[in-house]
């Protein structure tokens, strides 16, 4: 895998067929769907219990903007993920241009399925540092690679967003 | 000495009421008014908590963007946050925290208001 910024898109070439597939689950990933804990990170409190007027009318009136604004995000990234669709050999490795107007877009949709990743599986400090653990073992360790992959690739993408400004 | 009766004396007190409207003004309701702007404008603090999984580079940038602070002060409240487990990062205006705190959800940080001590 190569990733390089390409005119006004950052381009990740030679993609191979197991990352690309991890790829595509950015957008699924970055759902709580049946996960409390990765609801409850995602949308969490913003104010001790004690704050309780506080915390009810945040429940009405900003999460369900903060909602919008995070599937905005994940619909965009579903939509550059759509160049990843295979034409030609199914296990070919194949390209993806991520135009620098959705770098936001992937930041927090990679962010969001993190989060949701790592609040589903609630991995240890000491397991989010483990950069090289294999992720064929279990859904676990697939998961915790997914984590780590998505962090590259945010990490890239700051980069690239900060040697722009 | 007799009371009046009930229809009477009601009377009586909207017509004093009528004839002398500055007695209707009450000090204690005044003096609740400027306690519940005081509360108001009591300083609230904007507190990031730190979480294991946001990447240090990006809440580094969260934090310029969010607050428009140059590099080396987003950095410096980054570390706090990462050593420490929390950092104020701004301090005012309760409405105005609200808002901080909701940008910073926005951006999947854990932050929130807190009463100063």
């Amino acid at each position: 895998m190569e990733i390089c910024r390409q005119d006004q898109a950052l381009e990740i070439r030679e993609l191979d067929p197991f990352l690309a597939e991890l790829l595509r689950q950015v957008p699924e990933s970055a759902q709580p769907k049946d996960s409390p804990a990765a609801e409850e990170r995602l949308f969490s409190a913003p104010a001790a219990p004690e704050e309780k007027d506080l915390c009810a009318e945040w429940k009405v009136y900003v999460v369900p903007e903060l909602r919008r604004l995070f599937q905005s995000a994940t619909e965009t990234v579903r939509q550059d993920l759509e160049q990843l669709q295979c034409t030609g050999k199914p296990f070919a490795n194949c390209t993806l241009r991520i135009p620098l107007a959705h770098t936001d877009a992937w930041l927090s949709a990679l962010n969001q399925a993190r989060l949701a990743i790592a609040a589903t599986y609630q991995f240890s400090d000491h397991e989010l540092c483990d950069h090289y653990r294999s992720p064929l073992g279990s859904r676990r360790d697939l998961s915790l690679f997914q984590v780590n992959f998505y962090g590259f690739l945010q990490e890239f993408i700051l980069r690239e967003i900060e040697g722009n400004s | 000495m007799s009371r009046l009766p009930w229809k009477q004396e009601a009377k009586f007190a909207a017509t004093v009421i009528i004839d002398f409207p500055d007695a209707t003004l009450e000090a204690p309701t005044i003096e609740k008014k400027e306690a519940t702007e005081q509360q108001i404008e009591m300083p609230w603090n904007v507190v990031v908590h730190n979480d294991p999984v946001n990447l240090m580079s990006y809440v580094t940038m969260v934090f310029q963007r969010v607050f428009g602070y140059p590099r080396e002060r987003a950095e410096k409240h980054m570390l706090e946050v990462h050593h420490s487990g929390r950092s104020i990062l701004w301090s005012g205006l309760r409405e105005r925290a609200e808002l901080y705190v909701q940008q910073l959800h926005g951006y999947l940080l854990l932050a929130t208001i807190e009463k100063t001590v």
